[in-house]
């Protein structure tokens, strides 16, 4: 059974507080770490510092100086029985433009041949559903998707790139992200979305937010071009920060 | 905010940051906190000058900056020993000095520890990217544009006069840090130890790991023993928080310090060093050496409730 009646406790440190609520990436076990990382936050439990929700987990950093770690422990049991109580939010549906192919999507041949596909059947299947947001992490505003159609599972690349250029939407297994900005990168190369996702002057300083839905739509090089001059326009505080 | 030119960078060192005690409550984000790693002797340099203790400051790592002064202002030096001089001439560590317009600041080598603190009167002053001047390098924002100093960068701190009154405090030398080539690190087992067989768990405790070169803001790579996995256990874990001074120990064995610039990780971790030994971490420096023991939560909440003590006698001494 994917998720626990009670979440479990481990220690990480002395100033964390590591809570397991499931041993494997579901949205009914993420569900649960958003749910109580909410319920925390709206808590505004005096001595929380921060609080990592994750596919399965939950961080919680304390000072034990301030909160007892028994303490926190019992404050955090009590939050998690009094859930089912708590309405939160509906998740929100965000479109995101993809230009699939080419120099924008260096691995989308290979994986369609992988895949016994063709490539406009692979961005058919990419584009043929909203994927639910586990998490945002590794880097700031990359989202952690999934799940993609089955037809569509590959692996990670055998040996991951230097460098892949900021915005580019990628696969590995059953998972689907894109690079806000340009980084190291071990998964396949689809396409490329002219979307800001992060921006550290605004607030929030995430397009995306765990717990959300994304659905990717193709787009034409154009269009792709057009967006970045549209956008900057009609945004002053977007492009100021073009170049991030 | 008023702010005014306080220092210009002559020669920036080999990497020079603007740090402060870092940005919480953005790691829903994926934005890790940055901030000074080695926070005790950060926080100390501040109260010499009489700045609030999460006021901006300089880090410098090894090799420190040349900065030339540009007006009064009280300062301090704390932290790892990288020979500060004072117009050529050796500037005494964790005590306030009052530099005047042209005095320069330099660092000849380093002699104990990796990073050290520059605090100055009123706090280095530059715009909050989420509620912090802490400079996130990967993520290109915070502190100074994002980035290390560079030659010919102005630095501007509040626009204050000179605290006269903060000159000749000294930080006790009973309480100044020592940091030996040989570091004593008391960690707290787990999440993961149990991914671990017992033997695994007793090279921890049992040997020396050197530090490599690989070492940053992000993580310290350490050389020595290979820690042994459970036969039936992967290298990875579904990906999950990660907190300063949590120890990563990747399929390869070899164990890696986690410091500030990462907020999540898919490598199983077999312990965590203790807040209070984390400005051992933070000081540590290719060559030096480092040794485990493991403690109980209990001990180490004391060790920081003994630290706290010692920080709040000391501001005593400033209310007379």
């Amino acid at each position: 059974m994917p998720l626990y009646p009670q979440a479990t406790f481990l220690l990480m440190g002395d100033r964390g507080l590591l809570l397991e609520f499931g041993d494997e990436i579901s949205a009914e076990v993420n569900e649960k770490v958003r749910k109580m990382a909410l319920a925390i936050q709206a808590e505004i439990l005096e001595g929380i510092i921060e609080v990592v929700p994750t596919y399965r987990s939950l961080l919680v950093l304390y000072n034990p100086l301030i909160i007892p770690l028994e303490d926190l422990k019992r404050r955090l049991k009590q939050l998690e029985e009094g859930l089912k109580e708590i309405s939160f939010p509906d998740p929100t549906l965000t479109k995101i433009p993809v230009l699939y192919g080419e120099t924008f999507g260096p691995d989308l041949r290979k994986v369609a041949e992988y895949l016994h596909l063709t490539p406009e059947e692979v961005i058919r299947l990419h584009c043929s559903k909203p994927y639910f947001i586990y998490m945002i992490g590794f880097m700031p505003g990359f989202p952690y998707m999934g799940e993609l159609p089955g037809a569509l599972i590959t692996p990670r690349l055998k040996t991951p790139r230097l460098s892949v250029p900021a915005g580019s939407v990628a696969i590995a297994q059953k998972q689907t992200g894109i690079y806000p900005v340009e980084s190291p990168g071990g998964w396949q190369i689809l396409g490329r979305s002219p979307v800001k996702l992060f921006n550290p002057e605004k607030e929030p300083p995430a397009l995306l937010r765990m717990g959300d839905l994304v659905q990717f739509y193709p787009i034409s090089e154009k269009e792709f071009h057009e967006w970045n001059s549209q956008t900057a326009s009609s945004c002053a505080v977007c492009s100021a920060t073009e170049d991030r | 905010m008023e702010r005014v030119a306080t220092f210009e960078v002559l020669a920036p060192g080999i990497l020079t940051t603007i740090q402060d005690l870092g940005r919480y409550g953005f790691s829903q984000f994926g934005v890790p906190p940055s901030g000074a790693l080695d926070t005790f002797s950060y926080r100390v340099g501040n109260l010499l000058v009489g700045n609030k203790q999460g006021e901006a400051s300089f880090e410098t790592t090894i090799i420190g900056p040349k900065l030339k002064t540009l007006r009064e202002v009280v300062i301090a030096i704390t932290g790892g020993d990288l020979s500060p001089t004072l117009n050529g001439e050796p500037l005494e560590m964790w005590r306030t000095h009052l530099l005047v317009e042209g005095d320069i600041i330099n660092f000849k080598k380093v002699r104990t520890g990796c990073r050290a603190y520059l605090a100055a009167s009123g706090g280095l002053i530059f715009s909050q990217v989420m509620g912090s001047r802490s400079t996130y390098l990967s993520g290109k924002f915070g502190g100074l544009d994002g980035r290390a100093l560079k030659k010919g960068d102005i630095l501007f701190a509040l626009d204050i006069r000179a605290p006269l009154s903060q000159l000749g405090f000294r930080f006790p030398g009973d309480w100044i840090p020592q940091f030996d080539k040989e570091a004593l690190l008391r960690v707290i087992p787990g999440p993961q130890d149990h991914h671990f067989t017992e033997k695994g768990l007793q090279t921890l405790s049992s040997s020396f790991y050197r530090v490599t070169p690989q070492c940053d803001r992000m993580g310290v790579r350490l050389e020595g023993p290979k820690i042994e996995r459970r036969s039936e256990v992967e290298e990875s874990i579904i990906s999950e928080g990660l907190i300063a001074g949590a120890i990563q120990v990747p399929g390869d064995g070899k164990p890696i310090i986690i410091l500030t610039e990462l907020v999540t990780g898919g490598y199983t971790k077999i312990a965590a060093v203790i807040s209070t030994d984390l400005s051992k971490v933070a000081q540590l420096k290719p060559g030096d050496r480092v040794r485990f023991a493991p403690v109980s939560v209990e001990e180490a909440h004391q060790l920081l409730r003994g630290q706290e003590e010692r920080l709040r006698t000391f501001m005593k001494t400033f209310e007379r």
